[in-house]
């Protein structure tokens, strides 16, 4: 009886909480993923898909310190597209333009990585922001042909992904092309980001001050979106662009300031990925992956920039797997995307799975256990 | 002249490689977005349907017992690539029509799933992710047709199966949508949905066809372009799929307009890779980025001077919910 009546309490408390039904349906949406990722390996080598499972989820503890080090760098900047994609999204703005507004972030923090050299110690850090500067730029347009031609931001983005591909090839084969490559020339040592390896947990990773960049974008983004009245204004658009332009709120402001907003942080995921020693820029005509990790980080980060931290560390690990992968089986790391792309498609069902949810939490906390008057006495 | 006409012959073949299956894509994009459900997801059936297409031809091109003529199994080929790309759609059916979903969400899923799955695949069975075709599949010369002068030349030396497959589904496509009564139920289910409710049509059912129907044309496509355009298949589609959203948009979802954006992007195309051999283009030295960029930017130029008065369908994207009004 007593198990009975905590059970009950556990799933009242449970349901109480407005969020945990999102992030129930959030982890239904991961074990969903994981569950296809596994049932793909076991078609395809059935003696190895337990290992290969147990890899891709443990593989970030590996080697200790080291690939957990490796996990965090990974994690990035995928946690930067995914906050870039949730900025956009609490704004009811989908910005599939990521990769986009991250390619020219790329350019630019390579760019100001080679050419101002005079900047001395804060070097790596000008080029982080003219990478920012550069996404803002390239996040802006959609956002002002939404607000003010009424054109969707989810097609508007996906042309200028690729017009930012082909605009950034050409400029690095004006500006900084390395012929004998065909790639990016390489930054100066003093834009490359710093490395942290002075740490001893984490010594002989190849983590770096990148973390801290996608560190103080989650606290800033969640400052803006929950405790300021800009933030509530961008919230309040998202929910109803109507009713936010009847209670006296510029909308057209809100959609292209949130845009630029986005879009700046989808361009400092470019410099986190570019200012990094051995890492150029290739000049082959594909989309950055990075920009669609996002959307699937910020769906599973529910859209918050904290969930968002989280949901990036968590595809961090899962990344890291993937490589150890390679050695332990024969799997290739891109099951990793077919898990994600599983994931991505589940988190769609949001809706569904919340429904469902919430129709069985109600079970629990009610009618599956009818106790009997004073039976908290027992 | 006849310089010019050694131009033609040089180009026409080219751009009717790249017109097909853009045009064939792009109309399956208008056949999911004419029902209401936005599909962004052309790029992933792609690469699903030619992936699928192209183990099949590959199999059977290599197998020494098969005396299947080549043209034969382009034909197998390209159908296998309409199956399983109307196969794969479903799932997007499912998300769109079934579970309400976000429709942007399940087509970047399908978009990811399909080129992860086929790397993945391809690299455990084949030890490498780059599929060769196995064959070449060109036609030389369709006999007598070819005989005719000028347009023979143009039109029936040198081209694929897969062209002339994919003029005759362009043509059938549109009767369907524009002359039957299915065709007008979807539109109907696209532009107003409860009032197509109201009149006794079964909303889901006329979705799931639209989408279904989209994912046969994408994963044809998918098989045309490669048969077209590469020598293997390498778990891409070069961004091809966006493209042909983009002739979508740029055709106004309308076939004869997606026909003319189609021609013209892959005018564009041929110029972009060719432009080499054209002796005026040469001269202008414009880069190659320049011409690349150029169809992504013009509709974007059109989309924000068009979208105003959009001919979009007017329910796109919404889910639909019987009860509300």
């Amino acid at each position: 009886m007593k198990f009975n009546v905590w059970r009950q309490r556990f799933w009242q408390f449970i349901a109480s909480k407005p969020s945990s039904i999102s992030i129930m349906s959030s982890i239904v949406a991961i074990l969903g993923g994981l569950l296809v990722g596994f049932l793909v390996m076991l078609v395809i080598d059935p003696s190895r898909a337990l290992i290969g499972l147990s890899t891709i989820l443990t593989g970030f503890l590996r080697q200790g310190g080291r690939s957990l080090g490796n996990t965090v760098y990974y994690s990035a900047p995928l946690i930067l597209t995914g906050v870039s994609v949730a900025f956009a999204f609490r704004t009811g703005l989908f910005n599939i333009g990521a990769t986009g507004q991250l390619t020219v972030g790329a350019f630019a923090a390579v760019y100001t990585g080679i050419h101002w050299t005079f900047l001395g110690p804060i070097h790596w850090v000008v080029s982080v922001l003219m990478a920012m500067l550069a996404g803002a730029l390239w996040g802006s347009i959609p956002g002002i042909l939404k607000a003010y031609r009424n054109v969707n931001e989810v097609v508007a983005s996906i042309m200028l992904n690729y017009i930012g591909m082909y605009l950034v090839i050409l400029m690095i084969k004006t500006f900084i092309y390395n012929r004998e490559l065909a790639r990016a020339l390489a930054p100066a040592s003093s834009a490359m980001l710093p490395r942290l390896s002075q740490f001893i947990v984490t010594h002989r990773s190849s983590l770096n001050a990148g973390i801290f960049v996608a560190l103080l974008v989650v606290v800033l983004t969640h400052i803006i979106l929950n405790k300021t009245t800009f933030g509530y204004e961008l919230k309040s658009v998202g929910f109803n662009r109507d009713a936010a332009r009847y209670a006296g709120m510029n909308e057209k402001r809100n959609i292209i300031l949130a845009m630029t907003i986005s879009g700046g942080i989808a361009g400092m995921a470019g410099a986190v990925m570019y200012l990094i020693p051995g890492r150029f820029i290739a000049i082959d005509a594909t989309l950055m992956s990075e920009g669609f990790t996002g959307i699937a980080i910020s769906l599973l980060g529910l859209s918050s920039p904290l969930g968002v931290l989280f949901a990036g560390l968590f595809y961090g690990a899962l990344e890291m797997g993937g490589f150890f992968l390679q050695i332990t089986t024969n799997f290739v790391p891109q099951i990793i995307e077919i898990i994600i792309a599983v994931i991505i498609y589940f988190s769609a069902f949001a809706l569904f799975f919340q429904k469902g949810l919430a129709r069985w939490l109600a079970k629990r906390t009610s009618s599956e256990v009818d106790l009997p008057e004073g039976s908290e006495l027992l | 002249m006849s310089d010019f006409l050694n131009l033609l012959y040089f180009l026409v073949p080219l751009i009717i490689a790249s017109m097909v299956p853009l045009a064939i894509v792009a109309l399956g994009g208008l056949f999911s977005e004419s029902t209401g459900v936005i599909n962004i997801a052309l790029e992933g059936i792609m690469i699903m349907g030619a992936f699928v297409g192209i183990v099949i031809m590959r199999l059977l091109v290599l197998n020494e017992n098969v005396t299947l003529g080549l043209q034969w199994i382009a034909a197998l080929g390209l159908f296998v690539g309409a199956v399983f790309g109307a196969l794969y759609a479903a799932l997007h059916a499912f998300a769109a029509v079934n579970m309400k979903s976000n429709q942007i969400i399940s087509a970047t899923a399908l978009n990811l799933f399909a080129p992860a799955l086929s790397v993945f695949v391809a690299r455990f069975y084949f030890g490498t992710s780059n599929l060769n075709l196995g064959g070449n599949y060109l036609i030389r010369s369709v006999p007598f047709l070819s005989t005719i002068p000028v347009l023979g030349r143009l039109f029936f030396t040198n081209v694929f199966l897969s062209t002339y497959v994919g003029v005759g589904i362009f043509t059938v496509a549109i009767v369907i949508l524009f002359k039957t009564r299915l065709g007008l139920r979807m539109r109907s289910c696209g532009e107003n949905p409860h009032a197509a409710d109201a009149l006794g049509i079964n909303i889901y059912k006329i979705r799931y066809i639209g989408v279904l129907i989209s994912g046969a044309l994408a994963g044809m496509g998918g098989v045309i372009f490669v048969l077209s355009f590469a020598t293997r298949f390498s778990g891409t589609v070069s961004g091809f799929g966006f493209l042909a959203l983009a002739v979508m948009i740029f055709g106004q979802w309308n076939p004869k307009k997606i026909l003319i954006a189609a021609l013209f992007f892959a005018t564009i195309r041929v110029v972009s890779s060719a432009y080499a051999g054209i002796p005026i283009l040469q001269d202008l030295s414009v880069p190659v980025e320049i011409y690349q960029m150029l169809p992504y930017l013009a509709t974007l130029v059109v989309l924000a001077f068009a979208s105003k008065n959009s001919r979009a369908p007017k329910a796109i994207g919404e889910p639909f919910d019987q009860g509300k009004r």
